[in-house]
């Protein structure tokens, strides 16, 4: 399928895949098992330039968008969703900076994150605020001219190996959700510690944990858009983060997918591939068509993004929630497809089903995504019938 | 530190084939590639330049189309490159193009350092190294596989051998011929890439170089390659099966009966 890339999205595509097949391919199983942060990884993509592709010119990007994000994204992920994830995180860390951030923070930091030098990370959820975010309880007390943090964000991706969090906290907690602001935390600073790395089913490979913060003072000069805008700033930046995690979900898919098709012409029973019998053939027709129909519309709501679309909320959500749930089915036929072999370690699409589940999951669970995808029709048609 | 590397374009091995009928390779579809072993070779001058500042030059002898290697080179870090071509050095062996290498070289006012690959894939001869050090005058030292120091017009090499290596220093300028334990290259940079899609690539013809025609191309090569042909594949011999006790002593006394005796550590 052509999907007409630019010369330099191809550049982009083809550099991340090599990068992907050569660096990650060798590692993904052994990482899986450890759960070791990929660094290595980290440093080659820095040093590719890929951490450039997103963020524009005069911050030493190399002025793409989020599409040029998700190719990356979905390539590493075809060969590990985990490892993937470094990047893919860090890149939603990035965007609250590069959408809400003054040129002062930009300046400070994008030049470095586009360097590969730092890798930033997102701080939303706590324990008792998963979907319902408005429910944090992070509070950030404004004091003369810094806030003081307290409290604690629950399986930040990248926590501990970033050094920029983004995170969002109650300045005013008489307001609710419009008492929320975006604070941006370096690591180091004190009062701002890690919690324990968390043993995870999938993704294994990528870092999650607790951020905690005790009496954590930074100075005001840290806070993104303004005081009141926290949750605003959180849901402009996943609407537009949203295609990442539908990128690595297909990656996911398109890899499993490859894995299945590979296998299933060389795995003999009965005296011929298993890919002559009509009802394994009619999996893997399946499988191709959801995987390019998630490709669609994962590149168009990376594309509306990119083209200023103004409320890309649907959109993003309709991909996140297809791409998902495209990587969860076609993992699953892809083990099936194995067989045996398919439930064993030594074999990758186990692995593939384990992490393809997260997509669900995380960045807002599919059941949130529908919300909002039902929320923007009725909208839609409120404003038809005005 | 000024670092030149010589790079030789090649086809693919891995999927190559000898027309049986003409005993050529059977270029078509075949994809071009730089000589793997030129790779480590780009690598290591890019890693000297980073640590003792200077430049990188990457030069090919080849057809046209061997401008791609060179955009290749630059992606991989090459501050310039130049393609050294010229009908007149087709059909050139490892003396000529030792020696249209060595008068580019000298066109380009000689380098400190000047390294390649310990051999070409294609050809696996590994003669050009050395030729172009005999015709420059300067040193060589083949099959490195690090680079200890770098000091005061002085260079410390560890040279691979069989069961070992050898330590040498060496004046500048010197020849070095890599082999592949020498480093892990690093994949292209975007940025690379986008200077490379925009590189003009210089061409230097044999009269730039200021080569003597007699010396070039097939005028300038004693030897030249009669035929080119992929073994027959060994017929016929003999397979055990089964429990590897039995497979085992079943050779054994097969080989003694074929009057091979096995000597007993």
């Amino acid at each position: 399928m052509n999907y007409f890339l630019s010369d330099d999205q191809k550049m982009i595509k083809d550099l991340a895949a090599q990068i992907a097949r050569e660096k990650i391919g060798p590692i993904a199983a052994e990482l899986d098992e450890s759960g070791e942060f990929p660094w290595d990884v980290v440093k080659t993509l820095a040093q590719s330039d890929l951490f450039r592709v997103f963020i524009p010119t005069e911050y030493d990007g190399l002025g793409g968008g989020m599409f040029e994000m998700c190719l990356v994204v979905e390539e590493l992920s075809r060969v590990c969703g985990g490892i993937a994830l470094s990047f893919a995180a860090s890149a939603l860390g990035t965007i609250p900076i590069l959408l809400h951030g003054n040129e002062e923070q930009k300046k400070k930091y994008l030049p470095r994150l586009a360097a590969g030098e730092i890798l930033a990370a997102f701080g939303l959820t706590e324990s008792g605020a998963g979907s319902d975010a408005a429910g944090i309880k992070t509070t950030a007390k404004p004091d003369g001219d810094s806030y003081v943090i307290n409290g604690t964000k629950q399986w930040i991706t990248n926590g501990g190996e970033a050094s920029i969090y983004t995170v969002v906290a109650l300045t005013d907690p008489t307001r609710g959700v419009r008492g929320t602001s975006a604070i941006l935390v370096e690591k180091g600073t004190p009062g701002f510690s890690f919690g324990k790395k968390e043993n995870k089913m999938g993704i294994r490979a990528s870092a999650t944990r607790e951020l905690v913060f005790q009496d954590c003072r930074v100075p005001k000069t840290n806070l993104l858009a303004k005081e009141g805008m926290g949750f605003l700033v959180a849901m402009k930046t996943l609407d537009k983060s949203r295609p990442g995690v539908a990128a690595q979900a297909l990656g996911i898919a398109q890899g499993a997918l490859d894995k299945a098709v590979g296998y299933a012409q060389e795995r003999k029973q009965f005296g011929k591939p298993i890919s002559a019998f009509q009802g394994l053939q009619f999996m893997m027709a399946d499988m191709a068509t959801q995987v390019e129909a998630a490709r669609a519309l994962t590149y168009a709501a990376a594309r509306a993004i990119d083209g200023g679309e103004r409320d890309v909320s649907m959109i993003s959500a309709m991909a996140k929630v297809f791409a998902s749930d495209t990587a969860m089915k076609v993992t699953t036929d892809a083990v099936q497809i194995f067989g045996g072999y398919g439930y064993m370690r030594e074999y990758p699409v186990e692995k593939m089903m384990r992490d393809a589940k997260i997509t669900q999951i995380y960045e807002g669970t599919n059941q949130i995504q529908r919300e909002v995808i039902a929320l923007g029709l009725i909208k839609e048609a409120l404003r038809a019938n005005r | 530190m000024k670092v030149i590397v010589c790079i030789k374009q090649v086809p693919d091995t891995t999927n190559v084939r000898i027309n049986p009928e003409t005993n050529t390779l059977v270029r078509e579809g075949v994809q071009s590639i730089i000589n793997p072993f030129d790779v480590y070779a780009i690598e290591e001058a890019v890693r000297i330049r980073e640590k003792h500042g200077g430049t990188v030059t990457v030069i090919t002898m080849g057809p046209p189309q061997a401008a791609e290697a060179l955009r290749e080179a630059i992606s991989l870090g090459a501050d310039n490159v130049f393609l050294v071509s010229d009908r007149a050095f087709a059909g050139a062996d490892t003396l000529a193009t030792a020696y249209a290498l060595s008068c580019a070289v000298r066109k380009l006012d000689g380098a400190d350092i000047i390294l390649m690959g310990r051999q070409a894939i294609d050809g696996d001869t590994g003669q050009v190294g050395p030729g172009v050090a005999e015709n420059l005058g300067v040193s060589h030292v083949t099959d490195i596989r690090k680079i200890e120091e770098i000091k005061d017009g002085r260079i410390v090499v560890e040279r691979l051998l069989e069961d070992g290596y050898a330590r040498i220093a060496a004046r500048l300028p010197v020849v070095l011929t890599v082999v592949k334990e020498i480093n892990i290259p690093r994949l292209p940079s975007l940025k690379g890439k986008l200077a490379a899609r925009k590189a003009e690539i210089p061409v230097l013809k044999a009269a730039d170089i200021g080569a003597d025609l007699q010396r070039l191309g097939l005028n300038g090569s004693p030897t030249q390659v009669m035929k080119i042909f992929t073994p027959p594949k060994p017929s016929g011999g003999k397979k055990f099966t089964g429990e590897p006790a039995h497979t085992v002593s079943a050779l054994l006394s097969e080989l003694t009966a074929a009057g091979i005796t096995i000597r007993k550590q």
